[in-house]
């Protein structure tokens, strides 16, 4: 426990290292030039724009008057891109849900946390947050959830879909290597038939078709279906790289594992999962960014995610021709948001490495 | 024989119980539900119908809306708005996930038909393909374009109602083609282009955004037709006959000079028959389409005004978009607007 990480260089050597390398030889130099060239060339014009010509509070007239970026734009459309279309008198709710979410997910990420409260927590809280969204009980007026939208409901998705979704993958991963035939089939068949298909046509699936299919009466709420197919088909990626996982692990692990004799269940509960879900940490979280990012596309079935409450705001008549700005904000909110779980990841991958190792 | 005949008679009640063909059966799901639901344009469609900053729908189409759920419930609240996307609007209407679409949807044959068994109740827009040039040109028709270069959206009938256009006239022109709005305006608004073409509310949207609007006009041919109606699914007559008399008495009612300021003034005072009858003050025209008061036409213009007041409210000349009424004023002042007498 007391080994001491070997102290970082001073800030002061690493900068003089960096100036050295950066002009040692003639490419290194050429190289240093051209990227200082094409900083004068672009950041200059993009502070004029953003900073200086900027128009922070007021209305459309007078960031067009000024010329630059209109920011007074976004401030405008801030609250709607959270909420969407939730009724204005209620953004009290999906407000306090996005608190609860985020605090959820938050404590979720600490290691010391990880433990059976952790579990309770999340399933009491999860249908809190739902009814106090849904509204009907307590008096809380019902809200619709076609009028969910914004970041309440991207998050909503993500963080459901994700959650509920990474279970089923290492399921659907076991299954594939399991000795079963039928187990086997079923899961192979599940993950190649969800791979198969682009996100968009099994949402448009899950919101469109399966009404026809449902027999009369029965009815599931569209969010619900919504959420349902993209957990699906976040649990077939992710069953593939955990799988990755599995068939890394030297055949060793899994016949020392049997040898002091450990049941299925113990082996990988104990000995291959904790292992295999390790080594693939980068990979995972690949998918989760990518799965993340995947959630803009149920505009397609109309739900009103954060993205598509700033394409909305570009139509709104008294703010028309500010798309820069909009899609600049909507770029840093989903830079911020991946760059935070890509830093994570290595932070838990780095608590996960045995001592010493490198 | 006797499992069979259960059998039968089983399939036969599911048979008779999946039968869709009953009149009225949208109506009914829409009375019993208590709320319309109402395919709008998503994200946003300027003017036609977009979310405000507090995520509240307004717009023309949205108001449509509103008074067709006036007719059926006398309550513009009791309306759902579901944004829908071109790719998704009709099968949402098909699967019921939507009763009326209201998102400036072309009413077209094969849409009429067969292919999609919509109908098209009534029209409330009449778009079409047009033209905008900067105003130094000094052009007065189409026609006098030979040879110029056309700012264009690839892959879509207005690329190729253009090109048949020029065609027809013995002109030439130099196509340049990009997909996105946005970029197509900047290569015309810097000069790239001396044309730039789409449908007409659309490129009155744009010329909002270029860098002096009053320097360009749009020019009054009308390369294609373009009539946007209100659309449902087909077979509920009763339905059909609600929506057209509620887009009717729009019409009729800025025909006949009722407005928003004066229809309760109207209602108290006319002695002209036709008035009273649309009104509601006299004969059974509400009863007859199945609305939920005689007098529906009065309480939608008492809330919302007449077509012309929606129309300058939402994309006339005063908005943004600033649409002049063109094909869209009423008949008598030249345009194509012409509802059949309440009567």
């Amino acid at each position: 426990m007391d080994r001491i990480a070997p102290a970082l260089p001073s800030f002061a050597v690493r900068a003089a290292g960096f100036a050295r390398a950066c002009v040692s030889g003639p490419v290194n130099i050429g190289i240093t030039v051209a990227v200082i060239a094409l900083l004068a060339w672009a950041v200059p014009p993009f502070v004029q724009w953003a900073v200086i010509d900027a128009t922070f509070s007021g209305n459309a007239q007078a960031c067009r008057a000024a010329g630059g970026a209109c920011w007074a734009f976004i401030r405008e459309k801030f609250w709607f891109s959270v909420f969407g279309l939730y009724p204005y008198e209620e953004r009290w709710r999906p407000a306090l849900m996005l608190v609860m979410l985020v605090a959820l997910v938050v404590v979720s990420t600490f290691r010391q946390f990880w433990n059976r409260n952790l579990l309770i927590a999340w399933a009491v809280a999860a249908p809190a947050m739902l009814l106090l969204m849904a509204g009907g009980v307590l008096g809380l007026t019902p809200v619709a959830t076609r009028l969910w939208g914004g970041m309440a409901v991207s998050g909503l998705i993500a963080v459901f879909g994700l959650a509920t979704g990474y279970p089923l993958a290492i399921l659907l991963a076991l299954g594939r290597r399991s000795d079963l035939p039928l187990v086997r089939w079923f899961s192979t068949a599940l993950i190649e038939v969800v791979r198969g298909v682009p996100l968009i046509s099994l949402l448009f699936m899950a919101a469109i078709m399966l009404p026809l299919f449902l027999p009369q009466g029965v009815s599931l709420d569209r969010l619900v279906r919504i959420i349902l197919a993209y957990t699906i088909f976040s649990a077939a990626y992710m069953a593939e790289v955990i799988r990755g996982g599995l068939q890394a692990m030297p055949r060793g692990q899994y016949e020392a594992a049997e040898a002091i004799g450990l049941s299925y269940g113990q082996r990988m509960r104990l000995v291959i999962l904790p292992q295999a879900l390790t080594i693939t940490i980068p990979a995972q979280v690949n998918t989760f960014i990518g799965l993340f990012k995947d959630t803009t596309l149920v505009v397609v079935i109309g739900v009103f995610d954060f993205f598509t409450t700033l394409r909305a705001a570009l139509g709104d008549p008294q703010w028309l021709g500010f798309p820069t700005e909009a899609y600049l904000y909507a770029a840093f909110v989903y830079f911020v948001l991946c760059f935070t779980m890509s830093r994570y990841s290595m932070r838990l991958e780095k608590s996960f490495k045995p001592e010493g190792a490198r | 024989m006797k499992v069979l005949s259960i059998v039968a008679a089983a399939a036969a009640t599911f048979v008779l119980s999946a039968e869709p063909a009953l009149a009225g059966r949208d109506l009914d799901q829409i009375k019993q539900r208590g709320t319309v639901r109402c395919g709008v344009q998503g994200p946003s469609n300027p003017g036609f119908g977009v979310p405000d900053s507090q995520g509240r729908w307004g717009g023309f189409n949205v108001e449509i809306c509103r008074a067709i759920a006036i007719t059926i419930f006398n309550d513009p609240a009791k309306v759902e708005f579901v944004p829908v996307t071109t790719q998704s609007r009709f099968p949402a209407l098909s699967a019921g996930e939507v009763d009326v679409l209201s998102n400036n949807t072309t009413w077209t044959l094969t849409r009429d038909t067969n292919v999609n068994r919509f109908n098209f109740p009534a029209i409330v827009f009449y778009d079409g393909q047009a033209i905008m040039i900067p105003r130094r040109l000094n052009v007065a028709s189409a026609r006098q374009l030979d040879g110029a270069t056309v700012c264009v959206q690839p892959g879509t009938t207005t690329e190729l109602n253009i090109a048949d256009f020029f065609r027809a006239n013995n002109l030439r022109f130099t196509p340049v083609v990009i997909a996105d709005l946005d970029e197509l305006r900047r290569a015309y608004d810097s000069g790239r282009c001396d044309v730039f073409t789409n449908d007409f509310a659309a490129l009155a949207a744009q010329r909002t955004l270029l860098t002096r609007p009053a320097d360009h006009v749009i020019l009054p041919e009308r390369l294609s037709k373009e009539p946007l109606a209100v659309t449902i699914r087909q077979g509920d007559e009763e339905l059909t006959n609600l929506v057209a008399w509620t887009v009717f008495a729009l019409i009729d009612a800025e025909e006949m000079g009722i407005t928003q300021a004066n229809v309760e003034q109207l209602a108290g005072s006319s002695t002209d028959p036709r008035i009273r009858r649309l009104l509601g003050v006299e004969g059974n025209m509400g009863e007859s389409i199945g609305a939920a008061r005689g007098d529906y036409a009065r309480t939608i213009i008492r809330s919302f005004g007449n077509y012309g007041e929606i129309f300058e409210r939402h994309i006339g000349v005063n908005t943004p978009l600033a649409l002049e009424r063109g094909q869209n004023a009423i008949w008598t002042r030249g345009g194509l607007l012409y509802a059949p007498p309440a009567r």
